[in-house]
C-alpha cells in the first residue's frame, strides 16, 4: 500500500488492532453439520417481544414449518429446524445464564430434511410494506450478533429519506470467518439481499464495506456484482470495532450518528452481510431462518471451521463436531471482545451467534493496578469518550454523574479499553454495571 | 471434551498483553544507556549517587507499605523510575546523605502520602528534588567538569560529605582534575551569568557538566523512541513540550540575537530533553486527553523558556514541570473530548 493510499484510504483513526486469528478457519469452506438428537428453539432468540408457540407438544413438525408466530411488529416468528416431533415447550438455559421458554424437537432420524415449505414469490411485484411483511415472515434478524429484527429496520420513519444502505462486511472481531465465508461462497445472494433491501428503503445505492483482510470477499463480490450500478464494494483498512455500524458509517460516509439516534437519522441503513445474505437466499422462495452459519475456533478446538449449523442445535453438540479438547477454559458465543461466555454447554445456539470460541491458558486473577491515567484508553475509545475519567467514578459508585457528564450511554461496550489497560482494570465490566444501576434508578423514579 | 468447569467473565475476553509492571520496567531499561553514560562522563560519583538514591527510593515505599499494612508495591517498578531519576536530576557530586533525604521525601510525601502509583499529583522525583532545591541550594548548584581526571578511581570529595555537614568547597579539586575546555559550570550557567555560548552539536552529544543524567540528549531520545514505538509512552507530551520550548526560544532570541541563544541551545541545554522524555511524561500527573497533553507541553515549554531567560535561575525545568502537573487536572477537564455523535462544540 502507497503512502498516498495509506493516508486517503478509508479507515477508522481509534480502534486497536487486536490479533486476528483468522488464519485457523478463514480458507475453511462451509460445512454442514449433521442434525443433533435434541432441537431447542428459544422463542427469544432477537430483541424484542418473544414469539408466541403455535404447535404444541407431541406434534410433527415440516423442516421450514412456522412454530412460533411474531408477537406484534418487534418479533419475528419461528421456524422448525428439522423435520421431527415437539417433545414439550419448557425452559431452556440461554446465552444469559438465565432459563427462558423454548420449544424441544427430536428431529426424525430417518426424514429427507430437504425443505419443502414455501412458495416462490416475486419481489418485484412488492410495495415497500409487502417486502417488509415478508422480511418479518422469514424470521431474520441481525445476524452480526445484535439480533435485532430486519423488517424492523427496513420501515423508514416518517420524514426521513435513506440515500445510503451500508452493507457491514468488516467482521472486525478476531477468530470470526463466517461472514467472511458467507461472502466468498454466496456473493450473489448477499447483493440480492441487498437489492431487496434497497428496494425497501427506497435507497438509491448501497456500499459494502469490506476490511481488507478478505480481498478474495472482495473479490468475489466483485465479480458476482459485474458492472451493475448501485451497488459498490469497498475495501477499508482493517482494525477494531470497524464493525460497529457507527464506525463504519464514520469511515465509508463521514457521517455521525447523533447521539442517541439511529442511522435512518442520517439518512442511512446498515445490514450485516449474513443477514442480507439470508433475505436474498429465503424472500424469494418465501421460506424461515433455520440455519445459519458458525465459526468455531480458538486453540481449544481440534476441528476449527465454518459449519452451517441448524439453529437450536446445543453447544454441546457443536463443540463435540469440532473436537473441543480439555484444555479449555472458557466457551465464548460471537468474538473474543464482544462475545458472551457462557457457563452451560446446553445452551443452543441462536440467531445472532456468529462464532463459538473455545478459549485456553487465560491469565486469570490478573493482578489489578490502580489506573495510572496512561491514556491509552481515552486516545484509542471509538467513540471519543474518557474510560479513564468514567473507571474512576464507576469505582466511586457515581453512576449518574458518568451518564450526565462523560457521555456513560454512548459507550458501546467494544471493549478497546479493558483490552489497551495495563493496569487491568475491567472498565466495560464497570460501565456495564453503571448503566444497569442508572436503569434501575429511573426505574425506580 | 471436559464437562466439568469452564470459567464464565464478561467480555472482552483478550488483552493486549501491556501491564504496568511491564511498562514501568521498560523505562527503566530505556533509562539505563543515560546512566552508564552520566556514569562515563562523572565517575564512580555519578555510579553511587544513582544506586544511592534508587535504593533509598525503593526502601522508603517498602517500609510505607509495610507499616500502613499493605502487601508491598515495589514490585511495580515505578519507585524503581522514581529513584533513577531523582540521581539523574542531582550534580554528579552530590552529597550522598542528601541524596537519600531527597529520597524520602520524593517518596513518602511526594507519591506514598497521596495513596501511591497512580494517585500523586506531581512527579515524585521532581518533588525530592524541588525539596533539595530548597534545602541544599549550594549543594544542588554545586557542578563539577565532564571527563575529570582520576574519576574512575576517586570519588568527587562533596560525595562522602558527613551526613548533617555541608559538602566541602569544590573548586580547588576542579581545578586539579580538569581537562582542557570542561569547567564545571553548565553551559546554561555559562551562558546566563558570563555570556559564553556553548556549540549546540556538542550539547547533543552530551559532553557537557551538569546534572548526572541530563546531559545526553542522544541517548535521552533513543529511550524515548524506544518506549513510544514500544507504545509505553504516549509521544505528544515530549514532542509539544520541546517544540514549545524551541518556538517560545525562537520568539526570543528573534527579538533579541545579542541577548537570547539560539532555540538549539534552549532544546540542547540544561535538563529539558531529561525532563521532557522521561519526567513530563509521569502519566500519572499528566492530563490523559489528546488535547490536554499538546496544552501541558507547550506550556511547560514557555515556562521553562521564562523562567530561563527572565528569571533568576539558570535553568527552569523542574518549576515547568511541577507547575504543569499542577495544572493538569484543569486542563483535563477544560479538554474533555467531543464523543462521537454530539454536538460540535463551540469554543474550547
Amino acid at each position: 500500500m502507497g503512502v498516498l493510499e495509506l493516508i486517503s484510504g478509508k479507515r477508522l483513526w481509534r480502534g486497536v488492532h487486536v490479533p486476528e486469528h483468522k488464519e485457523q478457519t478463514c480458507r475453511l469452506p462451509i460445512r454442514r453439520l449433521p442434525f443433533p438428537p435434541m432441537l431447542v428453539v428459544p422463542l427469544s432468540q432477537h430483541t424484542g417481544a418473544p414469539a408466541k408457540p403455535i404447535v404444541r407438544e407431541g406434534q410433527e413438525v415440516v423442516r421450514g414449518e412456522p412454530i412460533a408466530q411474531a408477537d406484534g411488529f418487534v418479533s419475528v416468528p419461528m421456524h422448525a429446524p428439522a423435520t421431527g416431533r415437539v417433545e414439550r415447550i419448557a425452559l431452556a438455559p440461554s446465552a444469559r445464564g438465565d432459563l427462558t421458554p423454548a420449544i424441544f424437537i427430536r428431529p426424525y432420524a430417518s426424514a429427507s430434511q430437504e425443505v419443502l415449505y414455501g412458495a416462490p414469490q416475486d419481489i418485484e411485484q412488492m410495495t415497500p410494506e409487502q417486502v417488509i411483511l415478508a422480511v418479518q415472515a422469514t424470521g431474520v434478524v441481525g445476524l452480526g450478533g445484535a439480533a435485532f429484527p430486519t423488517h424492523v429496520k427496513l420501515k423508514v420513519p416518517e420524514g426521513k429519506t435513506i440515500d445510503t444502505i451500508v452493507v457491514n462486511g468488516c467482521e472486525c472481531e478476531p477468530y470470526l470467518t463466517s461472514d467472511h465465508r458467507v461472502m466468498v461462497e454466496y456473493p450473489a445472494a448477499v447483493l440480492h439481499g441487498a437489492r431487496v433491501v434497497m428496494r425497501a428503503m427506497g435507497a438509491p445505492r448501497a456500499i459494502v464495506g469490506v476490511e481488507d483482510n478478505k480481498m478474495d470477499a472482495v473479490e468475489a463480490l466483485n465479480k458476482a456484482n459485474g458492472a451493475a450500478a448501485g451497488i459498490s464494494i469497498v475495501p477499508v483498512a482493517a482494525k477494531y470495532p470497524q464493525g460497529a455500524e457507527k464506525m463504519l458509517i464514520k469511515v465509508l460516509l463521514n457521517r455521525e450518528i447523533p447521539t442517541g439516534g439511529l442511522p435512518s437519522d442520517i439518512g442511512v441503513g446498515v445490514f450485516n452481510v449474513a443477514t442480507l445474505a439470508q433475505i436474498g437466499e429465503l424472500l424469494p422462495r418465501r421460506q424461515g431462518l433455520i440455519e445459519r452459519v458458525v465459526t468455531v475456533s480458538g486453540p481449544g478446538v481440534n476441528k476449527p471451521g465454518n459449519y452451517l449449523v441448524p439453529l437450536g442445535a446445543p453447544v454441546r453438540w457443536v463443540l463435540e463436531h469440532a473436537e473441543c479438547t480439555d484444555l479449555a477454559s472458557s466457551v465464548i458465543l460471537g468474538g473474543p471482545m464482544m462475545g458472551a461466555a457462557i457457563g452451560s454447554f446446553d445452551v443452543p445456539v441462536t440467531k445472532g451467534v456468529t462464532g463459538i470460541l473455545v478459549l485456553t491458558d487465560r491469565e486469570w486473577n490478573q493482578r489489578i493496578y490502580p489506573c495510572i491515567h496512561c491514556a491509552s484508553c481515552v486516545t484509542i475509545c471509538p467513540m471519543h469518550l474518557n474510560p479513564s475519567q468514567l473507571g474512576m467514578l464507576a469505582r466511586k459508585e457515581r453512576y449518574e454523574e458518568m451518564a450526565a457528564e462523560y457521555h456513560l450511554n454512548d459507550c458501546f461496550e467494544c471493549g478497546c479499553c479493558s483490552y489497551v489497560c495495563p493496569s487491568h482494570i475491567p472498565l466495560v465490566q464497570y460501565f456495564r454495571v453503571a448503566k444497569q444501576a442508572n436503569r434501575k434508578a429511573k426505574a425506580r423514579a | 471434551m471436559k464437562t466439568t468447569v469452564i470459567e464464565v467473565s464478561t467480555s472482552p475476553h483478550l488483552h493486549s498483553g501491556h501491564s504496568v509492571d511491564v511498562i514501568m520496567r521498560n523505562v527503566v531499561y530505556a533509562l539505563l544507556p543515560v546512566c552508564a553514560y552520566a556514569v562515563w562522563l562523572f565517575g564512580i560519583s555519578a555510579l553511587a549517587l544513582i544506586v544511592t538514591t534508587t535504593a533509598a527510593c525503593v526502601l522508603t515505599e517498602h517500609v510505607i507499605c509495610r507499616i500502613s499494612n499493605k502487601p508491598t508495591s515495589v514490585g511495580d517498578f515505578s519507585v524503581v523510575i522514581t529513584g533513577v531519576l531523582l540521581g539523574l536530576v542531582l550534580p554528579p557530586g552530590f552529597p550522598l546523605w542528601m541524596a537519600v533525604v531527597g529520597s524520602i521525601i520524593a517518596v513518602a510525601p511526594g507519591k506514598m502520602l497521596f495513596g501511591g502509583l497512580g494517585f500523586n499529583a506531581f512527579n515524585p522525583a521532581l518533588v525530592g528534588r524541588a525539596f533539595l532545591q530548597a534545602a541544599f541550594p549550594v549543594a544542588i548548584t554545586s557542578y563539577t567538569p565532564a571527563l575529570a581526571l582520576h574519576r574512575f578511581t576517586g570519588l568527587i570529595p562533596s560525595t562522602l560529605a558527613f551526613p548533617l555537614m555541608k559538602a566541602p568547597p569544590l573548586a580547588e579539586w576542579i581545578a586539579r582534575v580538569r581537562i582542557d575546555a570542561f569547567s564545571g559550570a553548565t553551559p546554561l550557567m555559562l551562558q546566563k551569568f558570563e555570556h559564553v555560548s556553548s556549540d549546540p552539536w556538542t550539547l547533543f552529544w552530551g559532553q557537557r557538566a551538569g546534572s548526572a543524567g541530563e546531559s545526553s540528549a542522544l541517548l535521552i531520545l533513543l529511550g524515548g523512541a524506544y518506549l513510544v514505538a514500544r507504545k509505553m509512552m504516549d509521544w505528544r507530551i515530549p514532542v509539544a513540550m520541546l517544540s514549545g520550548a524551541f518556538f517560545f526560544g525562537a520568539l526570543f532570541h528573534a527579538a533579541r540575537p545579542d541577548l537570547y541563544p539560539s532555540p538549539w541551545f534552549v532544546l540542547f541545554t540544561g535538563g529539558l530533553m531529561l525532563g521532557a522524555v522521561f519526567m513530563a511524561t509521569d502519566p500519572v500527573a499528566s492530563p490523559v486527553t489528546p488535547l490536554g497533553m499538546w496544552i501541558y507541553g507547550i506550556l511547560m515549554g514557555l515556562i521553562t523558556v521564562l523562567i530561563r531567560f527572565l528569571g533568576g535561575l539558570a535553568e527552569g525545568v523542574m518549576y515547568a514541570i511541577l507547575l504543569g502537573n499542577a495544572l493538569s487536572p484543569l486542563i483535563d477537564k477544560i479538554t474533555q473530548p467531543r464523543p462521537y455523535g454530539a454536538p460540535k462544540k463551540v469554543g474550547l
